[in-house]
């Protein structure tokens, strides 16, 4: 578990109308049912951290949000609009819904710069200085400006996920989806992509995070969501959720991650 | 052997012109490593495509291709197309019959190198597509911007191989009447037997030469080109 030294209290931030709606989904994977009537509403500017067991469904979430993954019912709606189908509209979509992914994925064969100036030139149109500069100004927020030119396998892994940050919100999304964005690092690199999430939670960025982070959580989030099952079985503030979870699958969930 | 077997060969090899010969199976792999490698990487884009037609259509050409004699689609491509449909490419026999075998070396090597692409593709990991997705880049632009680019630099090693084979199977365009070395070689030893074995040899040896470096230089770009991860 991570120290964060800083507390900022996700309270006082003000949260939005609902901009992702995701209304009775659900989905298998052949005969397993990963997602079992999941309805969950996140507003703009809300922070919400999804914790819950290994297989529990979280990634599932994330991907269908973005539609990495499809579903076989209900209805996923952001900013009103109902997720496309396919093509044009549906990459469209995926521009304004950042990913960061846990094995951040950095295109291997280009460079930093290469990798936060893709999407906006090849997608949004934008001229190469224009994205250029805007990507240097993203590396800059994320403290990695001075590696620009590197290939990612040059960079340590908090790096690279920094980067892959900067690469997603180059988009300029209307959420975030982070999973699981530092179980793939060292301990002492997890801080450093933390304290680049928590900088954007409080400039009010839409953000849905799996995380087994709690520190992150009590620190950023507004509510907590804990899946088991592919069921959404409690919702609650950090606080609340950390110390007086309701649910027993939650309680012996807990205590499992608080024990190491 | 008799003494003066290497004068006897030295004579036999200034009647005809074996560089020449050479030269022309060199033309027929560049032409058709070209078109093959342009056809291989539209059939491996056909393959790894959302769309199931077109993998069905990119994975039937490659069984039905790699499954037929090189030989026969050579035969059928200079004998077929040009002396039963009247399909011309050139001008005169010569340029029609190795342009012929060009296109048929072509569509039989571009099974392999499809294969071979789809090789480098495999050494892509999912999540680079993925998050080529993510940033809203659609199916061609995910293929020609990631995917592709770093699948080449995966399979020059492959890619090779087949450069390799295609230099070699060159020499079936003899079955569509192209004046290449091999052909030249069956047309000495016929002429001058004799000197059989030092005909062979000077023909396998000029293979080995072009082939060799081939297969050194792939092997040094794709260690100096592989992605690092
Ligand atoms: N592409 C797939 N095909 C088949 N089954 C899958 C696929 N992806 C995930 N699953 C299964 O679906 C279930 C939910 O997976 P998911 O990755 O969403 O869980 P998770 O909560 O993210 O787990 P973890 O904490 O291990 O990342 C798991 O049982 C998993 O094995
Ligand atoms: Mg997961």
């Amino acid at each position: 578990m991570a120290d964060l030294e800083v507390q900022t209290d996700p309270s006082t931030r003000s949260v939005g109308d609902p901009l992702v709606v995701l209304e009775h989904v659900d989905k298998h994977f052949g005969e397993l049912h990963v997602l079992q009537d999941v309805n969950l509403t996140v507003h703009r500017g809300e922070v919400v951290v999804v914790i819950g067991p290994s297989g529990s469904g979280k990634s599932t979430l994330c991907r269908t949000i973005n539609r990495l993954e499809t579903i076989d019912s209900g209805t996923i709606t952001i900013d009103g609009t109902p997720l496309p189908e396919e093509g044009r509209a549906l990459a469209r979509l995926r521009a304004d819904v950042g990913m960061v992914f846990q094995s951040f994925n950095l295109f291997a064969h280009r460079s930093v710069l290469d990798n936060v100036t893709l999407g906006p030139r090849k997608v949004k149109g934008a001229s190469r200085s224009q994205a250029r500069e805007q990507a240097t100004a993203l590396l800059e927020r994320v403290g990695v400006a001075n590696q620009a030119d590197k290939l990612p396998a040059q960079l340590s892994g908090g790096q690279q996920q920094r980067v892959a940050i900067a690469r997603a919100l180059a988009m300029d999304p209307q959420v975030m989806l982070f999973d699981e964005p530092t179980s793939a690092l060292d301990p002492e690199m997890i801080n450093e992509v933390l304290d680049v999430m928590v900088s954007l939670a409080e400039q009010g960025m839409t953000m849905i995070v799996v995380t087994h982070e709690m520190g992150f959580a009590r620190r950023a989030a507004h509510r907590v969501v804990f899946m088991d099952g592919g069921q959404i079985v409690e919702e609650a503030d950090p606080e609340t959720f950390f110390t007086a979870p309701r649910s027993a699958r939650a309680r012996d969930f807990l205590s499992k991650i608080l024990t190491h | 052997m008799h003494s003066g077997y290497l004068d006897d060969l030295g004579t036999v090899l200034g009647q005809y012109d074996v560089l020449a010969a050479f030269w022309v199976n060199i033309q027929l792999t560049v032409y058709a490593g070209i078109i093959a490698l342009v056809l291989g990487t539209l059939l491996a884009l056909m393959r790894i495509s959302p769309v199931p037609s077109l993998r069905w259509a990119g994975s039937t050409y490659v069984t039905l291709l790699r499954n037929t004699p090189l030989t026969i689609i050579i035969v059928f491509f200079v004998l077929g197309m040009w002396g039963q449909l009247g399909f011309t490419l050139g001008p005169d026999f010569p340029t029609n019959f190795f342009r012929l075998s060009v296109l048929g070396l072509a569509v039989y090597h571009a099974a392999f190198v499809c294969e071979a692409i789809r090789s480098g593709v495999n050494t892509v990991p999912r999540g680079q597509a993925e998050a080529a997705r993510a940033i809203g880049l659609g199916f061609w632009p995910t293929a020609r911007l990631v995917i592709l680019p770093q699948a080449f630099r995966g399979a020059v090693a492959p890619l090779g191989n087949v450069l390799i084979a295609l230099i070699k199977n060159s020499t079936v365009a003899a079955a569509g009447s192209v004046a290449e070395a091999s052909g030249l070689m069956r047309e000495m030893i016929e002429n001058s037997s004799s000197v059989i074995l030092g005909i062979f040899l000077v023909f396998a040896l000029g293979f080995v030469v072009i082939v060799v470096p081939v297969g050194l230089a792939t092997t040094a770009l794709s260690r100096r080109w592989a992605v690092a991860r």
